[in-house]
């Protein structure tokens, strides 16, 4: 079932991501996703994750959607301007992908090519109303279309971020361009999430949490440092910390599960980002009770 | 020279929705010598938002607003009719707007959009910079510019990668959004963050068709003094 029929019947969506091969070698990427058939509603393709230049998001969700997954095709502003981001949502439609999650995109600076022209022609609000506009038979310029496309649209915030107040006004600006689901950044402190969730609600579309799998205690203080508007606390670090290497997977799919079960309630639905990890995405979805 | 070009009345009265009484700044550098920020063109904005129903408290024309001591200065001398104005709204490029937003309490309201015709911009080497990129958004981000402040040039609020108030590219670069963030706040505006800013019109980089048929832009390409 298409993402916008699982949230219009209120079942809690269950979503995890890949991030496509740098190099023509797409076999494992391959193998990878049929570990997920059948255990979550749909597939996130990231694009050029990181900034790290690699295989493009929209051949690979053109791939999983032959082999019957539905994927979702991660659209940043980073690489194209609006003459392209609109040719690749029409092209996206042909295709028959239908779910399509609108960000911003890293700067090229955090990349594997510092040296490369930011684009940024759109942001993720305006990519949004651009993919509005296109569903209503004209693109951006108001030229008319021979054929409208249809899609679900989806967008990302960040409950952990602070202050707050200009995520939940860019959130609510997102909803007011087009979003009819969002995804969050990764979160490790339901008491955090509940206070976000708590404003969020309000505005009456679907929220999944975003969970990203602890690899190790290294990772999740590396996050801390790094990664804007995440963060794990000190009881989760110890936790993975306390456990030898080769424990560090079983305890990572029980800290998860732990979270799922914690937040599932809030919320409505569950984004898992296993970074390489997929193999234990079903074993985190059995011990959550999904 | 930063050339800039009056926008539409229309949409000076939009950023002033919220404001009754105004204080207007024109600048006699670049934006008079283009005829957008003389005295005469301050004389007729002033006429323009009167006939409109503001109250215009007091004007100014400073030599080079991009001079923010010499702005900081001359403004001192109109205490009065500056406090009694809850806006101003200032005649030049965006680096003009942007000095005087910094040197005042009140919101700034650019009433020009900058292109740039090379050569000169400006005097006043400082934060503040215009991409003049002929879209002026100042009047939505409390006076400060997020096309030359953020990293990514957005125009609809932050993106994920603020952190601290530090941008994602480097440590210790500020995140222009959360500095308009702050701004915003103080001035108790922010609700205008939630306002659409739509894609910016790259065709309004180039030098419009008055500009290249003016005597300055000839005078430019003679090589000869203003």
């Amino acid at each position: 079932m298409h993402l916008s029929e699982l949230f219009a019947a209120g079942k809690f969506v269950v979503t995890s991501e890949i991030g496509p091969p740098k190099g023509t070698d797409i076999h494992p990427l391959l193998e990878e996703v049929e570990i997920l058939r059948g255990k979550v509603d749909a597939i996130n393709v990231t694009d050029i994750q990181s900034s790290v230049m690699r295989v493009g998001s929209l051949a690979v969700c053109h791939l999983l959607k032959d082999r019957g997954l539905e994927p979702v095709l991660q659209m940043t502003c980073r690489d194209r301007n609006r003459l392209a981001l609109q040719s690749d949502l029409l092209s996206a439609a042909v295709l028959g992908l239908e779910n399509v999650l609108c960000l911003t995109g890293d700067h090229p600076a955090l990349g594997d090519h510092p040296e490369a022209k930011p684009v940024f022609d759109l942001d993720s609000v305006s990519l949004l109303w651009a993919a509005k506009q296109l569903q209503e038979g004209r693109d951006l310029a108001g030229g008319e279309l021979q054929g409208t496309p249809k899609f679900c649209l989806g967008a990302v915030v960040t409950p952990g971020a602070d202050p707050l107040e200009p995520q939940l006004i860019k959130m609510e600006k997102k909803i007011e361009a087009g979003a009819q689901f969002f995804q969050t950044q990764a979160v490790y402190e339901p008491q955090v999430f509940e206070k976000f969730m708590k404003i969020a609600s309000q505005f009456g579309v679907p929220v999944m949490v975003g969970i990203v799998l602890l690899k190790s205690a290294g990772m999740a203080r590396f996050m801390n440092r790094n990664v804007a508007g995440v963060h794990v606390p000190d009881e989760l670090i110890e936790e993975m910390a306390s456990v030898p290497r080769e424990q560090r997977p079983q305890r990572s799919i029980e800290i998860a599960a732990r979270l799922i079960r914690e937040m599932k309630d809030m919320c409505q639905g569950v984004h898992l980002m296993p970074l390489g990890w997929e193999r234990y995405v079903p074993a985190i979805l059995e011990a959550a009770g999904l | 020279m930063i050339v800039s070009k009056r926008k539409p009345i229309e949409q000076i009265l939009h950023a002033l929705r919220e404001d009754q009484k105004v204080f207007l700044v024109g600048c006699a550098g670049c934006a008079e010598a283009v005829g957008a920020g003389g005295e005469v063109q301050t004389g007729e904005l002033k006429q323009e938002l009167e006939q409109a129903g503001k109250v215009v408290t007091g004007w100014v024309v400073i030599d080079f607003l991009c001079n923010k001591t010499l702005v900081g200065r001359r403004l001192a001398r109109y205490l009065e009719p500056l406090e009694e104005a809850s806006a101003l709204v200032v005649l030049s490029c965006g680096v003009g707007v942007q000095a005087v937003s910094a040197v005042v309490e009140q919101p700034t309201y650019p009433a020009n959009d900058s292109i740039s015709l090379g050569g000169l911009s400006g005097v006043w080497r400082s934060d503040e910079r215009c991409a003049t990129c002929g879209n002026c958004v100042l009047e939505y981000t409390g006076g400060i510019c997020p096309v030359t402040m953020c990293a990514k040039g957005l125009l609809n609020g932050p993106c994920g990668g603020s952190q601290n108030g530090e941008c994602e590219v480097e440590p210790g670069r500020p995140c222009g959004w959360m500095l308009i963030y702050e701004r915003l706040k103080q001035l108790n505006r922010v609700e205008r963050l939630k306002e659409f800013v739509p894609p910016r019109d790259y065709s309004k980089m180039l030098p419009h068709r008055e500009v290249r048929e003016s005597r300055f832009w000839a005078l430019e390409r003679e090589g000869g003094d203003l």
